[in-house]
């Protein structure tokens, strides 16, 4: 008996999304009075010992170099067979790109109940029951997980990164990777911006701002706020803005801290995307404007006259001059 | 080439959403139907480009669902394919049951390449694809963003953590869709005539395990209502997200 995590890394570096796999992990053995163990696939350049901060006994590493290249298919006979060696009882990682992918296959090869787009610990009182985020954020549904391994990949931003201290103990692990079919020919990474679905901010913006060379004041906020940027769809289907940016029911959803919309109307379709914010902002001209009802903070008024003072401000607050 | 896109039936968009039943049930009365939009915007209109290009190939469509699925797979046959296969079911909250009727009928139709959306809008699981692939030890490229077919070799943008990858497989291959794979279409009239004779091919499901089950939904908690902060006191809101909110 064990929790398994999955702690994903990119460039041979842990993301945010690994260290919250990693604490909630953590946080679940605790509940289940078990210990967390770590995976770690590939080369990295951290240090693994200290991934014990995070609450975990155990760090097993494939050190493999084939496994630099996330193709769902290997990692999942990997994974799988790291299962069986650990005799883990719960898997856990991140509803991220890749994650998702592995999370779904090795559901299958495991014959484990998943639980994808977790926002919660389990509710162990009566079986093993996770919440997920269902109609695209418009709702949750708590779903019992009914086999004996299971499966829990965690939604991003859903669950907060806790530190300690402590070190790992690490332990290589020599499995034997099966090349894959997929072969990888260009990489592409937005290298300087923050990953939407990581931002603990984001300022997005909507139709109001008229054009995509109004686009600076927008980014002038984001960049003293340290946040990321977004945009409605209409936005991005007129190319104002590069489509990875659009939220929303047929885009990407996101959970930040604070959501900043600045000359969004606030349709439904929107909402489903960025509804579970914790805080959001809207910030437009039209009193009636219905993304007025799903916000924290508002401000009724011009875009091109507020924006400017907010920035002014927050500059003020942070001491940029 | 044959094709197989796997279309779910979604509520709009725009649907209330509601529970009935102590919240064990969503309450589907006044709900619009729609093919999900990931099913049909990208995967099927993708498919629907490679038959446009190579006249030769085979596209079927699949749903796992009731009877009350025809309408979307009557609509979605109106904007292209040969013919649909309905796996007759209600039994639809477990992606492990789903994925291992749609991994049946795949076997059986030898199929080169099989199309899913990213995830439904409803249950967002984006698992289909992945437990299809793993039933049929295929290889998965999931949220592809570009899709090219070269022979027997696809080229696929994906998007990975923090960017995007160029993925060279060879078929046979599950892809899950996203945008920028095709843009939406709407079906013109000798589509929707023509979807009326096209086969829907009504099959039993195999016998399959469920591996999870849905206990309750819930509904976010109502917002406390908004703070109206006047346009020429920005350093209240500032000051309001700091101290009150803690966000900044
Ligand atoms: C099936 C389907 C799926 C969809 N999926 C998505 C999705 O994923 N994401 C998404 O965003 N949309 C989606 N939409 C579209 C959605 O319905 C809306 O049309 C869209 O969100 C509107 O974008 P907007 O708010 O930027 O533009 P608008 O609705 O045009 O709103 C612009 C807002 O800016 C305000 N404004 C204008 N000028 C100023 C100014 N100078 N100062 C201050 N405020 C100003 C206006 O008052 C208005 O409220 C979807 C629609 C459908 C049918």
């Amino acid at each position: 008996m064990s929790v398994l995590i999955l702690a994903d890394q990119t460039e041979g570096h842990f993301k945010k999304t690994a260290l919250e796999a990693l604490s909630y992990g953590a946080k679940l053995a605790e509940q289940l009075n078990t210990t967390a163990e770590a995976l770690v696939l590939g080369t990295v350049n951290e240090d693994l010992a200290s991934l014990g901060k995070y609450g975990v006994k155990k760090v097993h590493h494939a050190a493999n170099e084939a496994l630099n290249i996330v193709d769902a298919q290997v990692y999942t006979k990997v994974i799988a067979e790291a299962v069986n060696a650990t005799g883990a009882n719960v898997v856990v990682l991140s509803h991220n790109n890749t994650g998702r992918a592995i999370a779904a296959r090795l559901s299958v090869r495991l014959k484990a109940a998943l639980a994808p787009a977790a926002v919660s610990l389990p509710d162990t009182s009566d079986g093993f029951v996770v919440k997920k985020v269902v109609f695209s954020g418009k709702a949750s549904a708590n779903v019992s997980l009914n086999t004996d391994i299971k499966i829990i990949s965690l939604n991003q931003n859903a669950f907060k990164i806790a530190a300690g201290e402590g070190t790992a103990e690490v332990v290589s692990l020599n499995i034997s990777v099966e090349p894959g079919k997929i072969k990888v020919t260009a990489t592409d990474k937005v290298t300087g911006e923050i990953p939407l679905t990581e931002a603990t901010r984001v300022v997005s913006g909507g139709r109001g701002l008229k054009g995509p060379e109004n686009w600076g004041i927008l980014e002038d906020l984001a960049k003293a706020l340290d946040a990321a940027t977004a945009c409605s769809r209409p936005v991005a289907d007129s190319n104002w803005r590069p489509h990875h940016e659009h939220v929303g029911q047929t885009g990407i959803a996101i959970a930040p801290n604070l959501y900043v919309a600045v000359g969004i109307s606030g349709a439904i379709q929107h909402l489903a995307g960025v509804n579970r914010s914790k805080v959001i902002v809207v910030i437009n001209k039209d009193a009636e404007a219905p993304f007025f009802k799903a916000a924290d903070y508002g401000v009724v008024g011009d875009i091109f006259e507020v924006l400017p003072k907010l920035t002014e401000e927050v500059k003020k607050l942070k001491g940029i001059v | 080439m044959k094709i197989l896109v796997c279309i779910s039936k979604t509520p709009d968009t725009t649907a209330k959403i509601a529970f009935k039943n102590g919240n064990t049930q969503f309450e589907e009365n006044g709900v619009q139907w729609i093919i999900n939009p990931y099913d049909e915007w990208y995967a099927l209109i993708r498919a629907i480009e490679l038959k446009e290009k190579d006249a030769s190939t085979v596209l079927h469509l699949i749903n796992v669902g009731g009877a009350e699925s025809d309408p979307i797979i009557r609509k979605a046959l109106a904007l292209g394919g040969d013919e649909a296969i309905r796996v007759n079911t209600t039994n639809l909250s477990d992606s492990f049951y789903v994925a291992s009727q749609i991994a049946e009928a795949a076997k059986s139709g030898a199929y080169d390449l099989i199309f899913t959306g990213k995830e439904t809008i409803d249950y967002n699981g984006s698992s289909i694809g992945g437990m299809v692939a793993e039933l049929l030890d295929l290889p998965y490229v999931s949220l592809a963003t570009k899709f090219e077919l070269n022979g027997t070799t696809a080229t696929i943008t994906r998007e990975i953590e923090g960017g995007e990858e160029v993925n060279e497989v060879p078929l046979p291959v599950v892809v899950s869709c996203q945008k920028g794979v095709a843009e939406a279409r709407i079906p013109n009239m000798r589509g929707i005539m023509s979807a009326r004779t096209k086969p829907l091919k009504v099959v039993e499901p195999v016998a399959a395990d469920t591996l999870t089950s849905i206990k309750s939904f819930e509904l976010p908690p109502p917002k406390a209502g908004v703070k109206i902060i006047s346009t020429d006191n920005m350093a209240e809101l500032v000051r309001l997200l700091h101290e009150e909110a803690k966000v900044i």
